[in-house]
């Protein structure tokens, strides 16, 4: 082992395990013994750290990484264009699609003239990184601060279109991640992701 | 032997086991609960308020699992092991003095079951056979954890019987009586025992942790290396009554201790009150009730705070450690009885 | 009358599972069997209002012996397969063994008188405490001996288990 290793400290809660002799009183152990209930004694009246889960949930940061949604525009439309950059990017080949072009009658349903005619992410192969978000050019796909529902079959965490694009009449808001510094941060030319 | 002493006699039986097995159901229910206080969780508390309906769906949960029997298990055995078990569990508390008496239209009914001049004795023999159950259901599961965690927990029992018998035999010397209603009404008002039995208390105590299997001595029944001890292979109603006797044997053994060494049904300023006799048994009755329940809670504290014994350590302890104590006790008390009684 | 019966009843089940402990094909069951004998003698001497000597029957037999009888069998996990072998000689030797001892029995039974016992309820020689001061006075000294062979036994058993420093 290296000398060095023990002195470097991390908390300074950190005591030296020593084998020394204990002394006659030690022996007895019943003081250490009252210690130890004294301490959990006085975990007996401190506030519960429980969160009654159906009722109360625990609240998730703002850019908590948990179920995508798929964004519509303003005017809702859907913002995905297929180009396929997010399962490029994605380190868990979650992400398959197959895209489509847009017929004319379909102006108000996609912003652009390519689509995702179908989109799936395999929610037990995610594992929610956030790279997905990162890669889309079109400020499409986000995580969310929703969780994903636990499910009797391993088919039904394959998440369809039906679920991950968000509804015109639900909205779900991710302005808290899509501030200024991000949008600026995914144009910049100098980073290496964005040549 | 008239008609409403007999009936007096089994209203009483009845009421006191009714009451040991209430005890220990909502004994399951405050473990949890201390646990979960102590650990800063809440512990259970969905079924109905603060989980009071918790033990009545644990039981209901138990009834209704599957009776799995392995399939080379001594069939009798395997069934005499829990019953084994939960009978001796229930069968000391025939001579705990619950209270005094009450005076009822003239006649003295004695809050107590059996008044034997050899109660002390008594609790020892249900104590020596209460390693029975264990043995023979750890041996009749066929299953070499079972039988382990039986092997253990009976030479743990006879181990720590032994400083624990030394430690009453120090009490039973002092008050000079085998009886426990003598001795409860010797520690009248506030002369207990564990003034002058501190060492003797503290014995008592530890092998009281030691013989209801509780933490910090749960090795018979420790899950990381014997997968649950001597009810490995147990099911259903089955494990229940093991489970429950162990609360059951917690409930008596605080008994015991407030018995022995806290003065039972006794309280400070019993006399000054001016309260009729009645009044003060029932008064009694009801801190013998407190002071048991403190020493339940007594037991979930230790358990939550305490890391297991290891086999080696627990068998050194009970030998090496608590013996040498109760015996010089012992001697040391006999050894100032003797200069007062002889009035040096 | 009551315990006229329960006299009849402790007999019985004591005869019985004496019987049983020899009959038994396991060796856990005869000790078992055992156990359930000593507690129905335990019975009896409550009876013959000897309480002490109940109590202390059941602790030390019960508690105390069978339960290392027990512990042996356990461990020793003998089997109806491993039962010893048997031979013609051992089954005469036995044979001769057990009936002399019948023998024995059926001549001090033949010089048995049935003696009237008084109510025992009137006795009151089985209590601790009359017990004790017959026990601290007239049979002191068996008494002490029998504490000094139980001392020895002690030192001896630690002597044995003590590890052997070579």
């Amino acid at each position: 082992m290296n000398q060095d290793s023990t002195k470097i400290s991390l908390t300074n809660r950190s005591k030296v395990v020593s084998n020394k002799k204990m002394t006659l009183m030690e022996r007895f152990y019943l003081p250490a013994i009252f210690k130890g209930m004294i301490i959990t004694f006085k975990h007996f009246f401190k506030k519960d750290v429980t969160f009654q889960y159906p009722e109360e949930k625990r609240p998730f940061a703002d850019i908590y990484r948990g179920l995508h949604v798929l964004k519509l525009d303003d005017e809702g439309r859907e913002r995905c264009t297929a180009c396929g950059l997010c399962a490029l990017a994605c380190p868990a080949e979650a992400i398959t699609m197959v895209a489509a072009e847009r017929k004319e009658d379909e102006k108000d349903l996609y912003r652009e003239e390519k689509y995702a005619a179908t989109y799936e992410i395999n929610m037990l192969r995610c594992i929610f990184c956030g790279d997905c978000e990162s890669a889309c050019p079109k400020e499409a796909i986000f995580l969310t601060n929703r969780t994903v529902p636990s499910e009797y079959k391993r088919d039904s965490f394959v998440y369809g279109k039906d679920v991950l694009v968000e509804k015109k009449n639900a909205r779900i808001d991710v302005s808290k991640r899509q501030t200024p510094e991000v949008l600026a941060f995914k144009k910049d030319k100098s980073k290496s992701h964005n040549k | 032997m008239n008609i409403d002493f007999i009936l007096y006699k089994l209203l009483f039986a009845v009421i006191i086991l009714m009451l040991s097995l209430v005890v220990a159901m909502y004994a399951t229910l405050a473990e949890r609960k201390v646990a979960g206080f102590f650990q800063d969780r809440l512990g259970p508390n969905r079924a109905g308020i603060f989980g009071l309906l918790q033990p009545v769906a644990d039981g209901v949960k138990l009834f209704f699992k599957e009776e799995f029997m392995p399939a080379k298990a001594d069939k009798v055995l395997y069934i005499l092991g829990p019953c084994l078990t939960m009978l001796v569990a229930l069968l000391s508390s025939a001579v705990i003095p619950w209270g005094d008496t009450l005076i009822i239209g003239g006649k003295e009914f004695a809050l107590q079951m059996a008044d034997v001049n050899i109660g002390v004795l008594y609790t020892f023999a249900v104590v020596s056979i209460g390693v029975y159950g264990v043995m023979i259901g750890g041996w009749a599961s066929n299953n070499k954890y079972a039988l382990m965690g039986s092997v253990r927990a009976a030479s743990q029992m006879i181990s720590y019987e032994l400083a624990m018998s030394m430690s009453i035999v120090t009490i039973v010397m002092t008050s000079g009586s085998l009886s426990l209603n003598e001795i409860v009404s010797q520690q009248h008002g506030m002369n207990w025992n564990v003034f002058t039995q501190p060492i003797g208390f503290v014995v008592f105590l530890i092998c009281a942790f030691a013989e209801c299997n509780r933490s910090p001595f749960d090795l018979p029944e420790c899950e990381t290396e014997l997968i649950g001890g001597y009810h490995t292979e147990y099911s259903s109603m089955k494990l229940g009554f093991y489970l429950f006797s162990e609360y059951i044997n917690m409930f008596i053994a605080s008994a015991m201790i407030s018995t022995l060494y806290f003065g039972g049904y006794n309280f400070p300023f019993m006399n000054e009150l001016g309260l009729s006799h009645n009044w003060i048994s029932i008064i009694g009755t009801l801190v013998l009730m407190a002071k048991i329940f403190f020493f339940v809670f007594v037991f979930m504290w230790v358990r939550w705070t305490l890391p297991r014994f290891r086999y080696d350590q627990l068998m050194r302890f009970g030998w090496k450690g608590l013996m040498p104590w109760a015996f010089i006790n012992m001697i040391v008390t006999g050894f100032f009885y003797m200069l007062i009684k002889r009035g040096f | 009358m009551l315990s006229h019966y329960l006299f009849f009843f402790l007999s019985a089940v004591a005869l019985i599972s004496a019987m049983m402990v020899l009959l038994s094909k396991k060796p856990i069951h005869s000790v078992l069997y055992l156990t359930l004998t000593f507690f129905t003698l335990a019975g009896h001497y409550i009876l013959l209002n000897a309480q002490f000597l109940a109590v202390v029957h059941i602790i030390v037999y019960a508690g105390a012996i069978m339960v290392l009888f027990l512990f042996t069998v356990m461990l020793l996990n003998l089997n109806i397969e491993g039962e010893f072998p048997k031979s013609t000689l051992m089954k005469f030797v036995s044979a001769i063994a057990g009936g002399m001892i019948f023998l024995v029995l059926i001549g001090t039974l033949k010089s048995f008188e049935v003696t009237t016992i008084g109510n025992p309820e009137l006795t009151q020689i089985g209590l601790v405490k009359n017990l004790g001061k017959i026990l601290y006075s007239d049979y002191i000294l068996p008494f002490e001996l029998s504490s000094i062979l139980f001392l020895s036994a002690m030192v001896g058993a630690v002597m044995l288990g003590k590890k052997d420093k070579n």
